[in-house]
């Protein structure tokens, strides 16, 4: 039975949400958190192993001290007091795709507690998200269940385990109550896990693809009638793998549960499942009893001790966090505060700022990335990264401009050029012969015949009316093959009507 | 064979390792000779001791052929003092291409991909393996009754056990099958069956010796040791094994003082300036009559070369079987959960008629594979373990642990090692302890408080009971000073045989050993 919804404008009238995240994200190591079996994306199932990561008889995990340093880097970049000692606990639970039948996982020692995050809003707003705690665990592996539908595992044959996953190091951010959202807050939570993305992209320490897993989140969420009520019961909603699937959870949740919430229903604690296909989320198990995890410290690991002096020299090599970056990057280019959110919306944060340290001013290079650029990608259905054109070409074409060699039409022409892999915009400007006349001779004839086969547009330009001087221009361009100086040619006329 | 080289044998398999390896360095006898004696002795043993599980025949001697012929290109330089002398290995420790079961049903046929690093170690000296012993499956018992294979037999007295869970280990080293053996000791697995069957048997420090490659039965109480027929030879096993390893987290990352050389000095039997701390706590009322009277006898000793024996008391020691059979099986039953059926070892379909799922196949293997011990236990620490329950058990047990731990740093304030009977009494027969599973548990009421302080502690032969069996007289080192047992102990052990007139294994009826002579 499908559930009914409320308008969600109504259910934000009427309700407080409160929601919170619990984001993974896949850190990468070259190798596993406990052992060196080595990590790499596709690769042939079950080829990245040791004992150690498939659980045999006698194994013991050994920490990945760089997995450490990354959640440490992590740590000070969500504001997080770094525990001096954290523990690993064994979270015991039965999956076929878990080696030892439990999870490496922190517990009441996490290594990252007590933080927040400010995220900046489509509008500029500002709101910050308290962080409950960043912890480490590892990941289990991947079953594929064979002989069902859709690949579920209801009614499958059987299934497939592929344990290359098992042991990656994950760390689990978990928020605190996120309260005060109100209507907007799938808009937050879209842009805290953004964020999020971008710093640990920052740091370097995570790829952070969303498609490819290495980065997920459960949303929770809960509605109650005032923010002085306690908190509602919650659903929690696993594993949603992309941004604007964890806001179009967060805006079908809180449209489901007011609806219950309003006919006097009950809202069941319970994990769901965000169904892409349907766009709606699905009740899986009910929690009627709480899982028993058994967690006690795992008695294979030392605790992890971090001094305070490691932190001190993690925190001294910190690279800029992205809204730092920001704000300067803004304050350089000196661009408006919507320019700027375009640009990260458009993730071209980047390419303007390598097409910028090419050479190019930054006015031009924004221009280029989300103005033509921009437009073709989107035709192509590709990301701004996946252009067959560098910021360096996209900088010398932009020069090119600048010096009064091309003009726009030129320089898309040749921008065209490239893309089509015709070369470097200076080779394609070579082969097309591609050249802005300035010569006043020939311009002058070029303007003389133009005016002089349009007589009725020329008395407008004398009489002071200016909106037909496109259309001489366009003439002149005609004449002259694309390749005259816009500006040098509208000089022209004006000349020429006032000696006329 | 003639009758004069049976005899050969038989002097060679009764040597100590220490002894054979001499033999090995002077070229008067090759590490295939002392691996075909052995195996001879184990044919010949093996109806009726059922040390091994496995017999790694082949192996055995192509180690051997390995070694002798390095030995003979002047390549064994450097080697540890033990190379090429063969040794037995309890079957909870992993060995690359050979069958490691841990006596269960659950992992039979499984062959592991890898070496433990003990055994890496003893490979890399060209210590021969003779095969596997047998134990408690898991570990988990004090008498190897508990075996889902077979049961060994105590050489002193072939109606009786062993003492568990290392009786194979044990029973291997005490019939002269090997000269040595490995165990594992998580309360008692090694010094237990020691002093039931008149062996050495030493815990290490927690952390001296690597775990990596020992099949975890309860991580934080588990360590792998020697088993002996004499102190030296321990020491120089142990020295072999030990040592920091990069795969063990919990492994002590120091160097540790020299035990072989503590031992060497134990020898000269001069104990001047050394404080033993007797255990109040354990000895005397619930200790055998003939068990007490050994290890009086034996403090005596101590005195007479010198020692200085104080009365110490460890007053939470009362408490240390309570919290080792909290602590002890929540780890179990958290160890154990991976042998699911799902990548390898047994594995049970549901029977027909039944959902086919996982976790029906997962029942229906357990239930298989598991004996009764084994599964009482997981279900002791799934319950410990459980929410609401956690806090009353296992977090009180782990209390008690800190508890223990400070009693043994008070005592060794006043001592440089304390002493107790290593067992209450002397090995049972088959059968008597079997049905009375906390009877049984009060075998290890004297070894378990070492397991939960992590301290090193080591089981020497003190004689025999009334009985005629074999008593255990057992010595406690601060954690990481190993050296500082081995030194008593070898002067104990030199004592002992001065006053019997040699070492208490030659005065043990071996018919196997006769019948080869014939």
């Amino acid at each position: 039975m499908a559930d009914t919804l409320m308008k969600f404008a109504d259910a934000v009238k009427k309700y407080d949400p409160v929601f919170g995240l619990e984001v993974h994200v896949e850190l990468s190591t070259n190798t596993k958190l406990f052992c060196p079996a080595h990590i790499e994306f596709g690769g042939e199932p079950n080829s990245q192993l040791t004992p150690v990561s498939l659980g045999l008889p006698g194994s013991l995990p050994v920490v990945n001290k760089t997995a450490i340093d990354y959640a440490i880097k992590l740590g000070l970049a969500l504001h997080c007091d770094i525990a001096e000692w954290s523990q690993f606990a064994r979270k015991n639970y039965f999956y076929p795709d878990m080696p030892r039948d439990y999870q490496i996982s922190q517990y009441d020692k996490p290594l990252n507690g007590n933080g927040y995050l400010d995220v900046e809003l489509d509008d500029g707003e500002m709101f910050r998200v308290p962080i409950e705690r960043a912890h480490v665990e590892d990941d289990a592996g991947k079953n594929t269940h064979v002989g069902g539908a859709d690949g579920r595992i209801e009614g499958a044959d059987h299934s497939l385990c592929d344990y290359n996953r098992a042991g990656v190091p994950l760390i689990e951010i978990v928020t605190k109550p996120v309260e005060g959202a109100g209507a907007r807050a799938a808009e937050i939570a879209g842009a805290y896990v953004r964020t999020i993305r971008d710093i640990v992209r920052a740091l370097n320490i995570s790829h952070a693809r969303m498609e490819q897993g290495n980065m997920r989140a459960d949303v929770n969420i809960s509605l109650r009638k005032t923010p002085q009520d306690p908190l509602g019961t919650r659903s929690e909603t696993k594993n949603v793998n992309s941004f604007k699937g964890i806001e179009k959870t967060l805006v079908y949740e809180i449209r489901r549960q007011a609806a219950i919430l309003d006919k006097g229903g009950e809202i069941l604690q319970e994990t769901r499942h965000w169904d892409e296909a349907s766009q709606t989320t699905a009740g899986g198990r009910v929690k009627s009893d709480a899982n028993d995890y058994r967690y006690f410290p795992d008695p294979d690991l030392v605790m992890v001790h971090v001094t305070k002096s490691h932190i001190d020299e993690l925190a001294a090599h910190m690279p800029e966090m992205p809204r730092e970056r920001r704000a300067r990057l803004k304050a350089e280019w000196k661009f408006s505060d919507l320019e700027m959110r375009d640009a990260v919306n458009a993730g071209a944060l980047d390419l303007i700022e390598e097409t910028v340290k090419a050479g190019s001013d930054a006015a031009g290079a924004r221009k280029w990335w989300m103005g033509e650029l921009s437009r073709i990608a989107n035709e192509q259905g590709v990301s701004l990264e996946e252009l067959s054109i560098t910021p360096q070409d996209v900088a010398d074409v932009q020069n090119l401009v600048t010096a009064g060699k091309l003009n726009d039409k030129l320089a898309k022409q040749t921008v065209a050029g490239v893309l089509a892999g015709e070369g470097t915009p200076a080779e394609v400007v070579a082969k097309h012969n591609y050249q802005v006349v300035s010569d006043d001779g020939a311009l002058e004839s070029a303007v003389t015949e133009a005016l002089d086969k349009n007589p009725d547009i020329a008395d407008k330009l004398r009489s002071g009316n200016m909106k037909p001087m496109g259309a001489i221009i366009g003439a002149v361009m005609r004449a002259t093959h694309g390749q005259a100086d816009a500006k040098a040619v509208s000089k022209i006329v004006m000349q020429k009507i006032h000696q006329g | 064979m003639s009758s004069q080289d049976n005899s050969r044998l038989n002097d060679l398999v009764t040597l100590s390792a220490a002894e054979m390896a001499e033999k090995i360095q002077h070229n008067e006898v090759s590490s295939r000779e002392l691996v075909e004696s052995e195996l001879k002795v184990i044919e010949s043993a093996e109806p009726s001791i059922q040390a091994f599980l496995h017999v790694s025949k082949d192996e055995a001697l192509k180690q051997a052929d390995a070694f002798d012929k390095k030995h003979a290109a002047g390549e064994t330089e450097g080697l540890p003092e033990l190379a090429g002398v063969p040794i037995a290995i309890k079957d909870m420790i992993v060995t690359k291409g050979i069958e490691t079961t841990a006596a269960s049903k659950i992992l039979q046929g499984w062959v592991p991909p890898y070496d433990a690093t003990v055994i890496t170690k003893i490979k890399a000296a060209g210590m021969p393996i003779l095969g596997k012993t047998n134990l408690d499956e898991f570990a988990q018992g004090s008498s190897t009754e508990h075996s889902a294979y077979t049961t060994t037999h105590n050489p002193w007295d072939t109606e009786r056990v062993p003492g568990g869970s290392g009786g194979g280990s044990a029973s291997a080293v005490a019939s002269f099958e090997a000269p040595l053996a490995l165990g594992t000791d998580t309360g008692g697995s090694i010094r237990q069956p020691g002093a039931l069957t008149g062996t050495v048997g030493v815990k290490p420090t927690y952390g001296g010796v690597s775990r990596f490659g020992a099949i975890a039965m309860a991580s934080s109480l588990d360590q792998i040791g020697p088993v002996s027929r004499t102190v030296l030879d321990s020491a120089l096993l142990h020295e072999l094994i030990g040592g920091y390893d990069e795969h063990d987290s919990t492994s002590i990352p120091k160097s540790l003082p020299s035990i072989v050389k503590a031992a060497r000095e134990g020898q000269k039997m001069d104990l001047k300036g050394m404080k033993v701390g007797l255990i109040k706590e354990i000895s005397g009322e619930g200790f055998q009559p003939g068990v007490q009277a050994r290890f009086d006898e034996a403090l005596k000793a101590l005195e007479n070369m010198g020692a200085e024996v104080v009365e110490v008391s460890c007053p939470h020691l009362s408490y240390a079987l309570g919290a080792y059979y909290i602590i002890m099986p929540s780890e179990v039953s958290s160890n154990l959960a991976r042998y699911d059926g799902m990548r390898y070892g047994l594995r049970v379909m549901p029977p027909e008629g039944t959902d086919q799922t996982a976790a029906n196949m997962m029942a229906a293997t357990r239930e298989a594979g598991f004996g009764d011990e084994v599964k009482r236990r997981i279900i002791l620490g799934t319950y410990a373990l459980s929410a609401g329950y956690y806090d009353a058990w296992y977090g009180s047990a782990q209390k008690v642990r800190t508890l223990i731990i400070r009693d043994y740093e008070n005592a060794f304030k006043q001592c440089d090692v304390l002493v107790s009977p290593t067992s209450p009494s002397t090995a049972f027969k088959f059968g008597e302890k079997m049905n009375d599973p906390l009877t049984m548990y009060l075998e290890d009421v004297a070894t378990i408080p070492a397991n939960l302080a992590g301290v090193p502690a080591m089981s020497i032969p003190a004689g025999l009971s009334d009985d005629g069996l074999p008593v255990g007289f057992q010595f406690f080192a601060p954690q990481m000073r190993d050296d500082l047992m081995y030194k008593p102990a070898a002067a104990l052990e030199a004592a002992l045989d001065q006053s019997r007139g040699g070492p208490m294994l030659q005065s043990m009826k071996t018919p196997w050993l006769e019948s080869l002579a014939k």
